[in-house]
């Protein structure tokens, strides 16, 4: 044998299990700054994140999981780690969301990677109600600046927590579905199930 | 900009686990992978963007490594009778115990340059870097280490 044979068969599940075994390590010594697991999905496997403050991104398939963690590394921290348990809130509430049982989410969300304008807009989203729509322009009235529709436009497309904070209900003024993050076959999807699972009981 | 910590684990993590059982064997070689994988992530977003991450990595590992082999032996006997000599007992799950042994008992400059080496795969130049020394130093010492290795190991060393 050479030195460099100084590993056991086994290695690649040793590696998976000690893996695991730093996150939580991680997570309880308060280094855990970024958190993330992926679900699998009617829309494909997501990639969710947080931070210890809440929800920080939600990422479609087509999105590059490399570009996806390095962006929570350049804005967040590098301090990024596969850790489950802080995502289980999250995941469970997507997973009734999706057998269209769930209206609206509960879990926190960090809004640290959309500033200014941007933040405000995903802000608001969750006061279109589940089922219903809004135009681009709607929303740039409902935020007090009716001339911002292509900068709506633009909050909606990079909104870091899509599905939580519903960007898909805002559609083009014709009636178009419009762009979105996840593909337009994805917020087709979305407004469907919201349609055929019915608009919110009153309350 | 910096590397996500969980691609760092992906890369490095065999190479981590290679010196600590090289170091510490493999009985304590988990908590010493596990323990320096902490102490990097608390330390990483300080480290410079353009430093040598495997090297830094294999320099954690292997002082936690030796960590693990001190807190063993300060650790009581857990029975009265003596331990066997552990060069006879046999290799458990294809482990090959007598060759980590005898690393053990090389001088520590020599046991360095051979792990860094050999096991982790860094030059001659990254280990002067974290042993000081020349980098001709650092080649003579783990020459030094490898052939003390022949003499000891009863195995083929390749």
């Amino acid at each position: 044998m050479s030195l460099t044979d100084l590993g056991l068969p086994d290695d690649d599940a040793t590696l998976r299990r000690l893996s695991a075994r730093l996150g939580q390590a991680a997570a309880e010594a308060d280094l855990l700054d970024v958190a993330y697991r992926t679900i699998d999905s009617p829309l494909g496997t997501l990639l969710l994140a947080a931070t210890p403050r809440g929800l920080v991104r939600v990422a479609f398939s087509i999105e590059a999981t490399d570009e996806v963690l390095g962006e929570l590394a350049s804005r967040v921290s590098p301090r990024v780690l596969e850790d489950r348990p802080r995502l289980d809130p999250v995941a469970r509430e997507l997973g009734e969301y999706f057998e269209g049982r769930r209206r609206s989410f509960d879990v926190p969300v960090d809004l640290s990677l959309a500033a200014g304008f941007r933040r405000e807009v995903v802000e608001l989203l969750p006061r279109i109600a589940y089922g219903s729509t809004a135009s681009y322009r709607q929303v740039a009235e409902m935020i007090g600046n009716p001339g911002a529709t292509r900068a709506v436009g633009t909050a909606c497309a990079r909104n870091p927590v899509p599905l939580v904070l519903p960007c898909h209900r805002v559609v083009r003024a014709d009636g178009a579905t419009g762009a979105y993050r996840g593909g337009p076959e994805a917020k087709i999807a979305l407004l469907a199930l919201e349609k055929a699972s019915g608009p919110a009981p009153a309350v | 900009m910096k590397t996500p910590f969980e691609a760092l684990v992906r890369t490095h993590g065999a190479t981590v686990l290679r010196v600590c059982r090289a170091v510490a064997g493999p009985d304590d070689a988990e908590d010493a992978w596990s323990e320096a994988f902490l102490a990097a992530l608390r330390a990483y977003p300080e480290l410079p963007d353009d430093a040598n991450v495997e090297a830094w990595l294999v320099t954690i590992a292997h002082r936690k490594a030796i960590d693990q082999i001190r807190a063993r032996r300060q650790a009581p006997l857990p029975t009265q009778e003596l331990p066997e000599d552990s060069r006879a007992a046999p290799a458990v799950g294809g482990w090959q115990r007598d060759l980590w042994e005898d690393l053990a008992t090389l001088p520590p400059k020599q046991r360095s340059a051979v792990v860094y080496h050999h096991v982790a795969g860094l030059p001659h130049r990254e280990v002067a870097a974290i042993l000081g020394g020349t980098p001709a130093a650092a080649r003579r010492a783990s020459a030094d280490g490898i052939a003390a290795l022949r003499r000891t190991y009863s195995g083929e060393l390749r």
